[in-house]
């Protein structure tokens, strides 16, 4: 620790601290744009510009290390002459027409004009104007005139986001912030550059002119469209979501937000939202009244179980439904005297279910991410999957931790990875066992007799230090997922590191907790779907994408006497189903989600349901009464999760712990695997109806990527349009090249419209010259 | 002017040639450093006492510049020859690249030895293909000779010299923007400290020196640090090469002792051209402040005494101006110069240069406003010491030397809107 004065405040910091560090830490503000806290000092705006005491010239804050004895002054006449200096420089070039600015008030710029602007301009001559440039649908940079060249977002794409996609090109006066040769930003996290902007120069595209800063009300909210449980700030206008910007929670996602968290709201006003309750008679969809909705549902219920019996009733939710939901949904299944409850929709293999006493988790709080030396990731999309996550784990890489790999594709996760090992799915756990077996070579002496990708890993994860093994999406699905989990189990305790699992979705902890899965007697989401049920309850599921095989699942639906959709959306249920409810996504409903670190968070609605949809729960509670089954009185969401979680502590029930399971490897399959991916913006309903999030790069239509050596094979080029069969459907799509890919699959993505006639997301699958 | 020093080869029809530069002595300090394993802190001594400042424009002494190198360092170090002369009126080192190559392979070769360092870049200016091929040439020659590569000479010195072309931008001249090209990168000076010494090329310690610094070390192994310094003057040691350009009979390189006068300095230049009245002279590099003609007639070139005059010794390369010259279009054409050349990378610069073009500009046709000068001067006063580097001065200097000394010809340009001259 050093002593430094800093306006007269004598201030203790740490050494190897900055200037400015020091003065924020102190509640001392220095005025600046470049500098910010997350990304490298560039210091190039030259704003910060302070006296410090013997220096000749005033120092750049954000760039000059404390040293003891150091004596600054940030408002002396020097300091202030400087700074003012450098405002009228930014403003030379900068219009000066905040009215029209979308940025305007809530612009940097503006704000520190006020403090050190002056009151007109001494600058008469011609302004320089920068071209406007179409960087892709969600950010704009439609007035580039704007920019101060502060080199944020060229830095957060750098050093954040993992890829430089936006430059400074050309020199001096004519230098523009850019593109790599006008291509778009295709980032995950791109929407942080608008954030980060201190001007309106990268602006929202989707919200650019909808409303003025000062004119929105902020709303807290929790994140529904991946497991971190971000922290939200809701904008609302005239009870319409207009914007949603991150909340700083350095636990959990810093100051960052990724872009599905960000842009999915437009979703949420689609033409295809459903505002009314409809039954369908005599095969025509009707609008009717609530109270009529729920007695025909009711009844409908009643009847089965009145006559084909309870169990002939099944009830799906997606794990981004809310505690409360999925609480009382899993309730009302067990009123009527059904057991068949489940959230696990794309899982394949619940062996695990009896052999595990603990709710699974990540195994470690989200920041502890942060200190791990060595981890292992298996079967995880990560980037597209957890962007915040993977963004993480890229600083941790950064600051010295090394990154292991074992998985079937070998996406580009924008960060150095020490080993990876990419092997068809069957080849999985072979894969993890060999990592096991030289782990315990190697930790107890034995010759190596395991491949030397597995001894790699196995030595980076015996450095001694804080290491994990985490079990992505994809591990989850395999249809091993459990010898999968019994493997990171092992492998953990041979290096004496923790495991968990990303969780998939915003309440795939709170599924858990919230009872939503089957007992001993019930059938879980895939034998469900498997042994078809008189009928279903779905909550804000789409049966075709949201679940492990959507062809059997469709098949169960349309096979069904009665199916009961509670959904935010109008969709393809309206071709099996019976009732349509509306429900209100989680914007218009207060809820709570147990994020994947088992963090239980409730926020409020932001906005009033959209016509006359409801909240979900409420719906289930209506439910509840006229099926006469009690404990169903609660008035406040947050009475059903005070009553969910009565008696319940989270942090001792979350636990990986996983009894002994044999982990034979399969006898490979001939022919093609298939590998399949949920795209980042094809996760869940809302997501999938944000328009600017449809025309990323992301959201393109998936393709049948196979090595090109088995395009040869096939007789296939890039490009040609193949037919791609699994069990009774197929498809026809694009084929393309990953050379990257093992041999022997063909990956597919899942979760999308035009793969949804396809079967499950693991096994065999054809492709055929079409 | 007795036998020149750096350009000890123009007598030969190819001075370039190794055949050519070894009659001259060429190699001999490289050899007897070699043969006697010379103490690096012996070279690092010689050279301290020869008073050899930077000949790159700031005058740094050299040997406490070398001294800086961390010696124990384990890996990689790196030595930058800065060929990158940009700065208008210099081309001094352009023509020892082109006619002694030799003479910088062995100063390198010596200093390389002197830090430890296997690793060296020459870069070069983008624009002088010639001497960058003249430069390659003669590393190959070097490398065939024995005098680059590994076991130098028979010894286990172990060096390679590497030519870069740059393209040509001004601000590479500054050490770290060098650097950053090197690396690849868009050339944007860093902000410093961390200083290259510590943190260089590709982050690892780098000693960056102008090649005629690099120029001046055989002369000084070779005949002892003092003898160097005598030839020059207190704090100013050994001798100088000057580029004298405008309007004089006989432009070019004149290589001289230091506190030369500058009065024979142009007469060694032909005088000042048709017999004209001599107006200004910019003694060291477009980017130091003008003085008036009779300001330096009286002066010797060396560092402090120009620096006691109000300007710098700079790189060395004087501007004559005789009295047709309008001082307003001078400094308009150099304002335009550090507007074109600013990196863009922090705000005074980027946003300043183009902004004193554009009133210099306005002055010069015509369209100047009485507030324009004291603005000028205000706005000088926000760039320098206030960027990233030092072309925020280069940008300011010009500009507040022109109207210390010539703000009547700027009132009349505003006033009358026309020269004066």
């Amino acid at each position: 620790m050093i002593n430094i004065e800093i306006d007269g405040k004598r201030i203790e910091t740490e050494n190897g601290t900055t200037v400015i560090e020091a003065a924020h830490k102190a509640g001392i503000s220095i005025p600046h744009f470049c500098y910010h806290k997350k990304l490298s000092i560039a210091a190039n705006c030259r704003m910060c510009l302070v006296q410090v005491e013997k220096a000749p010239k005033p120092l750049p804050a954000c760039a000059t290390p404390v040293t003891e004895g150091m004596k600054v002054f940030t408002a002396s006449e020097q300091a202030v002459k400087a700074q003012k200096g450098v405002m009228e420089f930014l403003l030379v070039n900068h219009p000066l027409d905040c009215p029209i600015c979308d940025q305007g008030g809530e612009c940097m710029l503006q704000d520190m004009s006020v403090g050190y602007g002056g009151g007109a301009s001494r600058y008469h001559e011609e302004k320089r104007t920068v071209l406007s440039k179409d960087i892709g649908p969600l950010v704009s940079a439609e007035e580039m005139s704007r920019c101060i060249n502060c080199t944020r977002c060229v830095r957060f794409g750098a050093e954040i986001a993992g890829q430089m996609e936006m430059g400074q090109a050309f020199r001096g006066e004519h230098a523009e912030i850019m593109t790599f040769v006008s291509g778009t930003v295709n980032s995950e996290l791109s929407g942080n550059m608008i954030d980060l902007c201190p001007v309106g120069a990268l602006t929202s595209k989707p919200f650019r002119y909808k409303a003025r800063s000062w004119e929105l009300s902020r709303r807290r909210s929790i994140s529904a469209h991946d497991s971190l449980g971000t922290s939200l700030a809701v904008q609302t206008k005239n009870n319409h979501v207009l914007r949603v910007l991150p909340i700083e929670n350095e636990d959990i996602n810093e100051c960052w937000l990724s872009d599905k968290d960000r842009f999915a709201y437009e979703g949420l006003n689609s033409a295809e939202r459903l505002t009314k309750p409809m039954i369908k008679q005599d095969g025509k969809w009707q609008e009717v009244e609530w109270q009529v909705a729920l007695e025909y549902a009711a009844n409908g219920l009643r009847h089965i179980a009145n006559g084909a019996g309870a169990e002939q009733i099944g009830a799906l939710a997606t794990a981004n439904s809310t505690l409360e939901e999925l609480y009382l949904l899993q309730k009302l299944m067990r009123g009527i005297g059904s057991d068949n409850v489940d959230f696990r929709l794309r899982q394949s293999d619940f062996s695990a279910d009896d052999k595990q006493q603990g709710t699974p988790w990540l195994g470690m709080p989200i920041a502890d991410i942060s200190r791990l030396d060595s981890v292992l990731i298996v079967g995880s999309f990560l980037r597209k999957d957890h962007p915040l996550l993977a963004a993480r784990i890229r600083q941790a890489v950064k600051k010295g931790a090394q990154a292991n790999i074992i998985h079937s594709v070998d996406d580009d996760l924008l960060m150095k990875v020490a080993n990876k090992t990419i092997v068809a799915p069957d080849a999985l756990v072979a894969a993890l066992s060999q990592v096991a077996q030289a782990l315990d070579a190697e930790k107890n002496g034995k010759a190596q007799t395991a491949s030397a990708g597995a001894v790699a890993i196995a030595k980076s994860l015996s450095c001694g230090g804080c290491v994990a093994v985490l079990l992505g999406n994809f591990a989850q699905q395999h249809p091993q997922a459990a010898q999968l989990q019994a493997l990171a189990q092992q492998i953990a305790a041979l290096s004496n590191g923790k495991f968990g699992f990303i969780g998939e979705a915003a309440n795939s902890v709170g599924g858990y907790l919230a009872h939503a899965t089957p007992g001993t007697k019930g059938l879980n989401a895939a034998s469900m779907l498997a042994t078809p049920r008189k009928a279903y309850v779905l909550l804000n599921v789409e049966a075709e994408l949201d679940t492990a095989n959507p062809q059997q699942a469709i098949a169960a639906m349309q096979s069904a006497d009665l199916v009961i959709a509670m959904s935010a959306y109008k969709h393809h249920a309206t071709s099996y189903a019976d009732v349509l409810l509306p429900i209100a996504p989680f914007t218009e409903t207060s809820g709570t989600f147990v994020s994947t670190e088992g963090r239980v968070q409730s926020f409020k609605g932001a906005v009033k349901p959209l016509g006359e949809a409801r909240p979900a729960w409420k719906v289930l509670r209506v439910l509840g009464n006229l099926l006469k089954i009690s404990g169903f009185d609660q008035d406040t969401s947050e009475a059903v999760r005070d009553e969910a979680l009565k008696g319940v502590d989270v942090a001792a029930k979350l636990s990986n712990t996983i009894s002994a399971i044999d982990t034979n490897a399969v006898s490979a399959a001939g022919g093609l695997q298939r590998v399949s991916d949920v795209p980042i913006y094809a996760t869940d309903a809302v997501v999938r109806r944000s328009a600017p999030l449809q025309a990323t790069v992301d959201a393109a239509t998936p393709q049948a990527w196979l090595h090109s050596e088995e395009l040869k094979k096939l007789g296939v080029q890039v490009g040609a349009t193949v037919k791609v069969s699994q069990g009774q459907g197929s498809v026809s799509i694009a084929a393309a090249a990953d050379d990257k890919l093992p041999r022997g699959v063909v990956r597919v993505a899942a979760g999308h419209a035009a793969t949804a006639a396809l079967g499950a997301m693991f096994g065999t699958i054809t492709v055929e010259r079409a | 002017m007795s036998t020149p020093i750096i350009f000890n080869t123009l007598h030969f029809d190819q001075p370039w040639t190794l055949e050519n530069y070894l009659k001259v002595g060429g190699y001999k300090a490289l050899r007897k450093v070699l043969a006697e394993k010379m103490l690096p802190e012996a070279i690092i001594a010689e050279v301290k006492a020869s008073g050899l400042r930077g000949r790159g424009g700031a005058g740094f002494p050299t040997g406490l510049k070398w001294s800086f190198m961390p010696r124990n360092y384990q890996g990689d170090k790196y030595l930058v020859c800065n060929s990158d002369e940009g700065e208008p009126g210099t081309c001094k080192d352009r023509d020892i690249l082109r006619y002694n190559p030799h003479m910088l392979i062995e100063g390198m070769a010596i200093a390389a030895y002197t830090m430890s360092v296997k690793t060296g870049y020459n870069y070069i200016h983008g624009e002088i293909f010639e001497a960058y091929e003249r430069m390659e040439a003669a590393c190959e020659e070097a490398r065939k000779a024995g005098y680059l590569g590994q076991n130098i000479l028979g010894s286990d010195f172990e060096f390679d010299l590497h030519n870069h072309l740059g393209y040509g931008a001004y601000v590479c001249g500054e050490e770290t923007a060098l650097l950053e090209s090197i690396e690849g990168k868009k050339g944007q000076p860093r902000f410093k400290p961390p200083f290259p010494a510590t943190f260089g090329l590709y982050g690892k310690p780098t000693t960056i020196n102008n090649t005629e610094t690099f120029a001046s070390i055989p002369y000084i192994i070779n005949n002892g640090g003092q003898q160097f310094a005598d030839l020059g003057v207190p704090n100013s040691g050994g001798i100088k090469l000057f580029s004298v350009s405008g309007h004089v009979n006989n432009p070019g390189n004149f290589e001289v002792p230091m506190g030369t006068p500058f009065k024979t300095l142009l007469e060694m230049a032909g005088g000042v051209r048709g017999g004209n009245k001599l107006k200004a002279v910019i003694p060291g590099g477009s980017s130091m402040p003008v003085l008036p003609g009779e300001i330096m007639m009286d002066l010797n070139m060396d560092f402090d005494s120009i620096q006691k005059a109000g300007s710098y010794l700079g790189t060395g390369a004087i501007i004559v101006m005789d009295e047709t010259t309008c001082m307003v279009k001078a400094l308009e054409r150099l304002s335009y110069f550090y507007f074109e050349e600013s990196c863009g990378q922090c705000t005074p610069c980027r946003e300043g240069t183009g902004w004193l073009y554009r009133i210099v500009h306005r002055i010069e046709h015509g369209e100047g406003r009485p507030e324009d000068l004291d603005l000028l001067l205000d706005l000088c006063n926000n760039i320098a010491g206030r960027t990233i580097c030092a072309l925020g001065d280069a940008a300011a200097w010009p500009v507040q030397g022109f109207l210390k000394h010539y703000r009547k010809e700027f009132e009349y340009h505003i006033e009358h809107k026309r020269c004066l001259v």
